[in-house]
C-alpha cells in the first residue's frame, strides 16, 4: 500500500467511522471529550486563581512562581505521567485510592499539565491590561474582590484563549495519557492512544483516521466556545447597558471596553 | 468570565454525568463486573490481536474485568515484581525463572510457543537467508549491515542479545540501532530503513503487507519463542489479587482458551500465529 493511499484511505476511513456512529470510536471520542474536558476544567478552576495572584498579588517569591508557570507551560507529558503513575502506584502514597489505569487517573495528569498553562497566560492577560484599571476601580469605591472580577472580565478573551491552549495541549497529549491510563479498551483509550496502537499494529489508515477524528473534535470544541463568545460579544455591544449594570457602581460601562 | 463558567459547569456536567458510566467498563454481563484484575504482557500479544480475541471471552466466563498493560516483558516483569500487576503473560524465559526464584511469584505455567524469526531487506545484503540465527547474526555484524534492535529489555529483545552472546559478538557502532520501542515499530523502522531485526513471529505475520521485509532465517531451536503465564502473590504487594491472577491462569490454560489460542489467525494467515501448549513437557517443544 502506497503512502498517498495510506492517507485517503486514512480520510475515508475517518468520514466512515464518523457517519456509520462506529461504536468503539464513539466511545473512544466521547471518552477523549470527557477526560480532556474534565482536566480543563479543573485546569481553569486552579489556573486561573493561581494565575491572578501570580499577575495582583505582592507577596515574595512571586516572579520566581510565574517562572515556575511559564516553565510548567511546557511541562513533557510523558515526565507528568510518569509521577503520577507511580504516586497512583499500589505501592504508592495513593495506590489505595486504586485509581491507576482509570479515566480518574487520566484527568488528574491532564490537569497538572494544563494547570501551569492556564496560570501564566491567566497572569500574562491580566498583566497586560491597563495597569491604571484596578485603581480606577478602586477609586470609584470598588473592593478589592469586585474590581479583581471587573478586572478577569475585562481580560475574559485572553483567558477564553487560555483555557482552550489548556485544552488543546491535553487533548493531544499522549504521553502521559498512555502511561497513567494504559490504552485499554473500553476503558481508558482515547484518540491519541489508539491512534498509537493502530500505528504499532500496522494499521496505518485506522491510525490516520483516529487522528483526523482528533482534529475534528478539537475544531468542533474551538468552534463551538468561539463561537458562543462572538455572539456574547456581540450582545454586549448591541446593549452594553444590560450587560454592566449587573454590577453597580463596580465600573463604567464605556471604562470596560475603552482598553480592549 | 460568564463564558469561562459556563464552559467549567458544562465540563464538570460532562465529568458527572458520563463518569459513572465511565469507570467501570460497561460490562453488565459478568456475575461481579466490578472485579478487575491488571494483567501485564508482551506488545506481541496484543499488536498481534489475540488478546482482543481472548480476554472478552476471559471476562464473560470468569466476571473480571481485565486492564491490559501491553508493554515490553522486562516492564512486565518489573511490574509483577513490585506488585503493580496481577498476573503476567510473557516470554522471557531468564528473566522469569529470576522472578520466579526471588519468591514473590507463584505459579508459573506454559501457556504456548511460536517462534522469533530474522527478517531483512529482501535484497539481502549480508547474505543472511538460509543460515541458522547465531551465524545470521554473524553475518549482519561482519558486514556492518544495518541492524534495528528492539532496545527495550523485552523478550524478543532478550532473545536477541543472547543471540550475539551465542555469536561472541558485542553489536555497536553505527549498523546497530536501538529504538526503545515496541516490536510493531521496530519493524516499521527496520523495513523503512531496509534494516535487518528480530521479530516474533505472530507480529510479523500481522503486519507482513505493510513491511518490505523477509523472512530470512528460521526454525533453529534457538529461536523458539514460549510463553509463560505467572500468578503473582501478596509477597509482592498487599494490593496483588491471587484470586485474580488464579482465575486468569487456570482459564488460559484450560481446553477452551488453548483451542481459541490454536485456532487465532488460522483463518488470515493459513496457519495459527501461536501453538497452545498448555500441559505439555517444555523440553519437547519444536520438535
Amino acid at each position: 500500500m502506497g503512502a498517498v493511499d495510506v492517507l485517503l484511505d486514512g480520510l475515508l476511513e475517518a468520514v466512515r467511522l464518523l457517519l456509520t456512529g462506529d461504536e468503539d470510536t464513539w466511545s473512544v471520542t466521547a471518552l477523549t471529550l470527557q477526560v480532556s474536558l474534565t482536566a480543563t476544567a479543573v485546569a481553569l478552576l486552579l489556573g486561573v486563581p493561581f494565575g491572578t495572584a501570580l499577575a495582583l498579588g505582592r507577596f515574595g517569591g512571586r516572579r520566581v512562581l510565574l517562572a515556575a508557570a511559564n516553565t510548567g507551560m511546557g511541562l513533557p507529558p510523558v515526565v507528568v505521567g510518569l509521577f503520577v503513575t507511580v504516586l497512583l502506584w499500589r505501592s504508592g502514597p495513593l495506590g489505595a485510592l486504586g485509581l491507576l489505569y482509570t479515566p480518574t487517573a487520566m484527568v488528574i495528569a491532564q490537569a497538572v499539565i494544563a494547570t501551569p498553562i492556564v496560570a501564566a497566560l491567566t497572569a500574562a492577560a491580566l498583566q497586560q491590561v491597563d495597569p491604571g484599571f484596578l485603581l480606577q476601580m478602586r477609586a470609584l469605591g470598588a473592593t478589592r474582590m469586585r474590581a479583581t472580577a471587573a478586572l478577569l472580565a475585562e481580560a475574559r478573551l485572553p483567558l477564553l484563549a487560555a483555557g482552550l491552549a489548556g485544552f488543546g495541549a491535553v487533548v493531544s497529549e499522549v504521553g502521559a495519557a498512555q502511561m497513567v491510563g494504559g490504552n485499554i479498551e473500553g476503558q481508558t483509550r482515547v484518540l491519541t492512544t489508539a491512534a498509537v496502537l493502530a500505528t504499532s499494529r500496522g494499521q496505518f489508515a485506522l491510525a490516520i483516521a483516529f487522528g483526523l477524528v482528533l482534529l475534528a473534535i478539537a475544531f468542533a470544541v474551538n468552534l463551538f466556545v468561539t463561537l458562543a463568545q462572538q455572539r456574547e460579544e456581540a450582545k454586549g455591544a448591541g446593549a452594553p447597558a444590560t450587560e454592566e449594570r449587573t454590577a453597580p457602581g463596580s465600573r463604567p460601562s464605556g471604562a470596560a471596553r475603552s482598553s480592549s | 468570565m460568564r463564558m469561562l463558567s459556563a464552559l467549567v459547569l458544562a465540563a464538570v456536567l460532562l465529568l458527572v454525568g458520563c463518569g459513572g458510566t465511565a469507570a467501570p467498563a460497561p460490562s453488565a454481563a459478568g456475575p461481579s463486573a466490578e472485579r478487575s484484575l491488571i494483567l501485564a504482557t508482551t506488545t506481541s500479544t496484543q499488536d498481534s490481536g489475540l488478546l482482543d480475541e481472548l480476554l472478552p471471552a476471559f471476562t464473560r466466563d470468569s466476571g473480571w474485568q481485565v486492564k491490559t498493560l501491553a508493554v515490553g516483558s522486562g516492564q512486565a516483569i518489573e511490574l509483577g515484581r513490585r506488585g503493580e500487576a496481577d498476573v503476567l503473560l510473557v516470554h522471557s524465559p531468564a528473566a522469569e525463572e529470576a522472578l520466579v526464584a526471588e519468591g514473590a511469584a507463584g505459579q508459573r505455567r506454559l501457556v504456548m510457543h511460536n517462534d522469533f524469526v530474522l527478517v531483512g531487506p529482501a535484497n539481502d545484503p549480508a547474505g543472511v537467508r538460509g543460515s541458522d540465527s547465531v551465524g545470521a547474526v554473524a553475518k549482519i555484524a561482519a558486514a556492518q549491515a544495518l541492524f534495528v534492535s528492539r532496545g527495550d529489555d523485552s523478550g524478543t529483545n532478550a532473545r536477541e542479545k543472547d543471540l550475539w552472546k551465542k555469536a561472541g559478538i558485542t553489536p555497536e557502532g553505527g549498523w546497530y540501532q536501538a529504538t526503545g520501542q515496541g516490536m510493531g515499530a521496530t519493524l516499521r523502522v527496520a523495513s523503512e530503513k531496509a534494516g535487518y531485526t528480530l521479530s516474533d513471529r505472530a507480529t510479523y505475520l500481522a503486519q507482513r503487507d505493510t513491511l518490505a521485509l523477509d523472512v530470512l532465517s528460521e526454525g533453529d531451536p534457538g529461536l523458539l519463542n514460549i510463553y509463560h503465564v505467572i500468578e503473582m502473590t501478596t509477597k509482592a504487594g498487599e494490593r496483588v489479587q491471587p484470586d485474580g491472577a488464579l482465575a486468569f491462569a487456570d482459564w488460559i490454560t484450560a481446553p477452551p482458551a488453548q483451542q481459541q489460542i490454536g485456532g487465532f489467525g488460522q483463518a488470515e494467515y493459513g496457519k495459527p500465529l501461536f501453538i497452545p501448549d498448555a500441559g505439555k513437557d517444555e523440553a519437547g517443544l519444536g520438535a
